[in-house]
């Protein structure tokens, strides 16, 4: 299709404008503002190096007279000189996996529906749904969880109604708009001539998604999908509303359990000494898997960008 | 749904197309299968048929009453200046239009006789049997193996056998074998501009259709892409049934056995069909002055 020619008004040339005499200090005023900007950008990389550091060195103590070895075991009794924080661990990784079994799906449902199949009136009503679902204070995820899910899942499952299910549940709600909005970004990057010349040979929408435009955006997909998990690894308030909390392992999805960030929260005012340096290990662990998935975030961009010849599009 | 065949239009219908059927002698249902001794001698049918044909996006009009035969196995070509509506023209006969929110058609497109907008007509058939290739190449970002087999992929074909051997069959038929044979699995995208547009054909080719539509195909190429593409279309005339748009003139005149001509009258209104002839003619000797203008380059 021809995009539409408007209509050009007919206009004479524009009036040269009058060029003043030169400034003589042009090239310092120039220096000044690229400098002030370079500061300014500067700050959040130096916010961020002084961030580590600092995080690094408090949590010294605690490597220092505790060790690895008991920091990495599953004991936490700070009393009694056990800072195991594998109880919390796995409660990061439990209530981020289940956020995102229960809210991938979902987002990538609505990115895919979104991207190819939704009505104009369809995208412009559940894109403003998503924008509003993403600027949602978490406390108030949080708060409704407590008040609504958990009698919910105390009803039906029984027990105190906390614990890792719903939690996940509370953080798929949150991260849905992000994973879905990124998704359908990186599908809607994918050049529309693809689908056209696929749809042209007589693929359906749903082939035509399946064997072309899901496999170009798959790094896409996969970023949004990484993306989701690094907010879910982060929300404290949210969680440390539903899950509990308990210093336990949990014996399954609805016995109260810890995170590492409920428990820093929950800790970090009456702690001193060790503990208190331990609670700053957990957080510099926490630190450490965040980056580490903005890397593969970045890894993953990097394949898309060049260029859809790489071999995973071969199917 | 979006079709909308109206009564009337029948009647205006028949008017216009007495002047295309002075130039075209159809022979009704006297289906002639066989081989052709050039035009003129030979007797033609209709592969397909545009009658009354409108086309409107939203509130604008794009194509208004277009009345024009597509003869079988042999290239016609759609003429007009840019924004005149012809790409968009080429897309109603495969129902390409359809993915244009909007977008709504009137009239009928024949094929072999029936009307592809009828309700319940098989879409998804619809384009296997009139297959497209886009003005910018565009062989989706596998190997070139892939790209050919992905439509007899898309209808079923598993065994590597049978689609080794559609593969080269349809690359040999693109004359792009020969280039291609050593480096199958290499990425489409690592050809030339030239090359991905015949792998595009051999895309489309792969999938045996009887109508390829062609869309300003060789705009983006070079002379000597351009010149292969040509003397390909004139290969691949002996069996399928061809229509390109272009708004290069020289290679209507040059690939093309039947020309039509659409303009308008001013920008925003409506394209419509001015001219439909054997090429020689509509160059030679063109009926209407606006046709002449246009061909003689004082106008578009």
């Amino acid at each position: 299709m021809k995009p539409h020619l408007k209509r050009e008004e007919k206009a004479g040339p524009p009036a040269p404008v009058a060029a003043g005499p030169a400034d003589p200090l042009r090239g310092q005023k120039e220096t000044v503002v690229r400098w002030v900007l370079r500061l300014c950008a500067l700050v959040s990389v130096l916010g961020l190096f002084l961030m580590v550091i600092f995080l690094f060195r408090e949590s010294l103590p605690a490597w220092r007279e505790a060790g690895a070895a008991n920091i990495f075991s599953s004991e936490w009794s700070p009393d009694k000189g056990k800072y195991g924080i594998l109880i919390f661990l796995v409660g990061t990784m439990a209530v981020s996996t289940g956020s995102l079994i229960i809210g991938a799906p979902l987002a990538l449902g609505t990115a895919v529906y979104l991207h190819a199949y939704a009505k104009p009136s369809w995208k412009r009503f559940i894109g403003r749904g998503l924008e509003v679902l993403a600027g949602v204070p978490s406390i108030i995820l949080g708060w409704l969880g407590f008040t609504t899910l958990v009698p919910l899942v105390r009803r039906f499952a029984g027990g105190t109604g906390m614990g890792i299910l719903p939690a996940s549940i509370v953080l798929a709600v949150m991260i849905l708009p992000t994973i879905a909005t990124i998704a359908r970004d990186s599908l809607e990057a994918v050049p529309k001539a693809f689908a056209e010349a696929s749809l042209s040979m007589g693929a359906t929408r749903w082939q035509t998604l399946r064997r072309v435009t899901i496999p170009a955006a798959w790094p896409g997909i996969l970023a949004a999908v990484i993306l989701g998990l690094g907010r879910a690894l982060g929300e404290t308030m949210a969680v440390a509303m539903v899950i509990g909390p308990a210093t336990a392992f949990p014996k399954n999805l609805i016995t109260p359990t810890h995170t590492l960030t409920t428990k820093i929260m929950l800790e970090m005012g009456e702690s001193t000494g060790v503990h208190r340096s331990s609670l700053f290990a957990m957080a510099l662990i926490l630190l450490a898997l965040s980056m580490f998935l903005i890397w593969l975030v970045r890894r993953l961009s990097a394949k898309t960008i060049k260029g859809t010849s790489g071999g995973a599009f071969y199917c | 749904m979006l079709h909308e065949a109206e009564e009337k239009e029948e009647e205006t219908v028949k008017g216009t197309k007495e002047a295309i059927l002075e130039v075209i002698e159809r022979p009704g249902d006297n289906r002639t299968e066989g081989g052709r001794e050039g035009i003129g001698t030979r007797a033609l049918e209709n592969k397909m048929e545009l009658i009354g044909l409108g086309l409107s996006y939203g509130d604008r009009k794009v194509l208004e009453d277009i009345n024009m035969p597509i003869p079988a196995r042999s290239i016609t070509a759609v003429i007009g200046p840019s924004g005149c509506g012809k790409s968009s023209l080429l897309r109603c006969l495969n129902r390409m239009n359809e993915l244009v929110d909007g977008a709504r058609v009137e009239g009928k497109v024949l094929l072999d006789g029936e009307d592809v907008y009828a309700n319940g007509f098989d879409v998804v058939g619809l384009r296997r049997r009139v297959g497209m290739v886009f003005q910018k190449p565009n062989p989706f970002p596998k190997s070139i193996y892939e790209n050919v087999a992905y439509g007899p992929r898309l209808y079923g074909v598993k065994q590597r056998k049978v689609l080794d051997r559609i593969v080269e069959e349809s690359l040999r038929r693109a004359a792009l074998w020969d280039e291609v044979k050593d480096k199958l699995g290499s990425s489409a995208l690592s050809l030339s501009g030239g090359q991905q547009q015949r792998l595009c054909i051999a895309r489309v080719l792969a999938v045996q259709p009887e109508v390829i539509l062609l869309d300003e195909p060789c705009s983006a190429l070079d002379p000597i892409s351009t010149q292969r593409i040509e003397d390909l279309l004139h290969e691949l005339k002996e069996l399928y049934t061809i229509v390109i748009v272009t708004h290069n003139m020289q290679q209507a005149a040059r690939v093309s056995d039947f020309t039509g001509f659409i303009t308008i009258d001013e920008q925003g209104s409506p394209g419509r069909l001015v001219e439909f002839g054997e090429t020689r003619e509509v160059f030679t000797n063109p009926k209407e002055k606006k046709t002449e203008d246009y061909i003689t380059g004082r106008f578009g």
